[in-house]
């Protein structure tokens, strides 16, 4: 009976009103080879539903790109006598080492505080901190990779057409960190997340660079004796190549 | 011409980093520096980690030294006895250097250590040998050009056991000062990521008393095997040696170098000191700036369990 009535829930249409998102990338690999010099991935979707669109126009798409997460070691200055040196760090384990959002609309607006901080959207909720003390460490860490470009937020920068396609390039910096970039597409309506999805994005070294990377990893001496030799015949050649001109 | 480099996994200028290692290759020919003191703040300054600034700018300037100390060997300019002794004391002080390192960078202090290390040792060395050699000019010029040298000067070091006759310095002196000055300048490479040709060569002149003509091209010798034994080190201990920075950094490097070594010829060893002088005091005097200026950024944010 309960089975029965299982059967029947599944089958039975979309609630009135539900709404889901279908999300593709242009591309889900990145291949970083020597003439990489940053890269656009362009994410477009469309929202599926059974119902007409509801009324109130207040459907919104916020997308995320998150980089993979890096262990860093957060350190500040302080004055000491005349110099400045680091004394108070902070280890606050993983961090992204990218984190790009986008919108259709601002994002006070396309997110309610609550939902931001249910589902860890903007950064600065990412990266908040349980201790007062730690907090303008984890400041810092947003501040500085806003400052590098590591670290964005694209406001209305989702193109939303109809309340149903909707389309947005993300620039990948050139200084990209190898491993797999999550894409979180989020729909919501009046601020309440309807619907999400996630996509991965595959970024590698390839080609030469990642034949350079894996032997600097794998065979560390051998590497270093390499990087010798290269220095060694390079010297060498110079100073004969200059001896035959007779400069 | 952008290029991504492997290990630095940074987009750079490849012609930018053949022109930075054209210019220190350029000074490592002139001076008899390995130029480490300059290669490492220009590749931070272009975007490059400081741990990877560190390591490749060691294997340039073994490139450097090479393509330099080849054109010294053809003016036999090369005391390869004291080079040798020099290089003993040396890999001691380096072995020591790079657990003081280890330990420096797990505490976070290894940025200031480096820091205040650069302004002590530069500020001493570009004072000192500011001061004598613009002694030296202005007595020479006194004289109306006619300078009555010693050999050399006579100093506490020469008496001193174990004495050794170094036949191409035309010294007969103990092994024991070469030693000490090897092995603390190889503490200081390993601790600062320099060769220590800055510290050397004065070292070699005031200490040792070594003739101008034969210092450049010993301390290109020793250097090539101070910095060879950091790369490696480097290399194994942290990865952050990137060749292909190094290649574009060498290319620039040993014809810089090969230029330098020709256009020191041409100038009198004051003049070349009082320029190696002038060099040294400006990095000082920039580091020690960046020590005492309020920086913009208090915090600082590096991935852990990597070099800083």
């Amino acid at each position: 009976m309960i089975r029965a009535l299982a059967l029947a829930l599944a089958l039975l249409p979309l609630p009135a009103g539900a709404e889901s998102i279908v999300a593709g990338l242009s591309q889900s690999s990145v291949s970083i080879t020597a003439d990489y010099a940053g890269s656009e991935i362009l994410i477009y979707g469309a929202v599926k539903r059974e119902a007409p669109i509801a009324p109130g126009r207040t459907l919104r798409v916020v997308i995320t790109v998150e980089g993979p997460d890096l262990p860093v070691v957060v350190r500040r200055k302080e004055r000491i006598g005349p110099i400045w040196a680091n004394t108070d760090r902070l280890r606050p384990g993983p961090v992204p080492s990218f984190y790009a959002v986008a919108s259709s609309a601002p994002l006070d607006e396309a997110l309610t505080p609550e939902e931001d901080l249910r589902h860890g959207v903007t950064l600065a909720r990412v990266l908040r901190s349980e201790e007062p003390t730690s907090q303008p460490f984890m400041d810092a860490i947003l501040r500085i990779g806003t400052a590098e470009e590591r670290y964005f937020t694209q406001e209305n920068s989702i193109a939303l057409t109809e309340e149903t396609l909707f389309r947005t390039d993300v620039a990948l910096p050139a200084a990209l960190t190898e491993g797999n970039y999550t894409v979180r597409l989020f729909l919501t309506r009046d601020g309440e997340v309807l619907d999400t999805v996630k996509r991965t994005i595959w970024v590698r070294k390839a080609g030469l660079e990642r034949f350079i990377f894996e032997s600097a990893h794998q065979q560390p001496l051998l590497y270093g004796l390499a990087s010798l030799l290269i220095a060694g015949f390079a010297g060498w050649a110079a100073s004969a190549l200059f001896q035959r001109m007779r400069w | 011409m952008q290029l991504y480099l492997p290990i630095a996994e940074v987009a750079v200028n490849a012609y930018a980093l053949v022109g930075i290692g054209g210019l220190v290759g350029f000074l490592s020919g002139l001076f008899g520096v390995g130029g480490g003191f300059l290669i490492t703040p220009l590749l931070i300054f272009i975007g490059v980690p400081p741990g990877v600034a560190v390591a490749t700018g060691s294997n340039q300037v073994v490139a450097s030294s090479i393509s330099g100390v080849l054109a010294q060997f053809k003016r036999k300019a090369v005391d390869i006895r004291m080079g040798v002794v020099l290089l003993s004391g040396g890999l001691i002080g380096s072995g020591i250097g790079i657990w003081v390192f280890a330990r420096l960078t797990a505490i976070g202090q290894v940025d200031l250590f480096v820091s205040l290390a650069y302004v002590v040792f530069l500020g001493i060395v570009g004072a000192m040998m500011m001061q004598e050699s613009l002694r030296a000019l202005w007595r020479a010029r006194r004289a109306g050009g006619v300078v009555v040298r010693r050999a050399h000067v006579h100093t506490w070091v020469h008496g001193m056991p174990f004495k050794m006759k170094f036949r191409t310095s035309g010294l007969y002196i103990s092994v024991l000062p070469p030693l000490m000055i090897g092995a603390f300048v190889g503490f200081l490479s390993a601790v600062m990521g320099v060769g220590g040709g800055f510290i050397m060569v004065p070292a070699m002149i005031y200490l040792l008393g070594m003739p101008t003509k034969v210092v450049i091209g010993t301390s290109l010798f020793q250097i090539i095997f101070t910095t060879a034994f950091t790369t490696v080190m480097h290399a194994v201990t942290s990865q952050s040696v990137d060749i292909l920075l190094a290649v574009l950094l060498i290319v620039g490097g040993v014809v810089g170098a090969q230029f330098g070594a020709r256009f020191g010829v041409r100038l009198k060893a004051e003049q070349l000191r009082i320029l190696l002088a002038g060099l040294v005091l400006l990095v000082c005097f920039k580091v020690g700036l960046d020590l005492v200026l309020t920086p913009s950024e208090l915090y600082s944010v590096t991935l852990a369990g990597r070099l800083p």
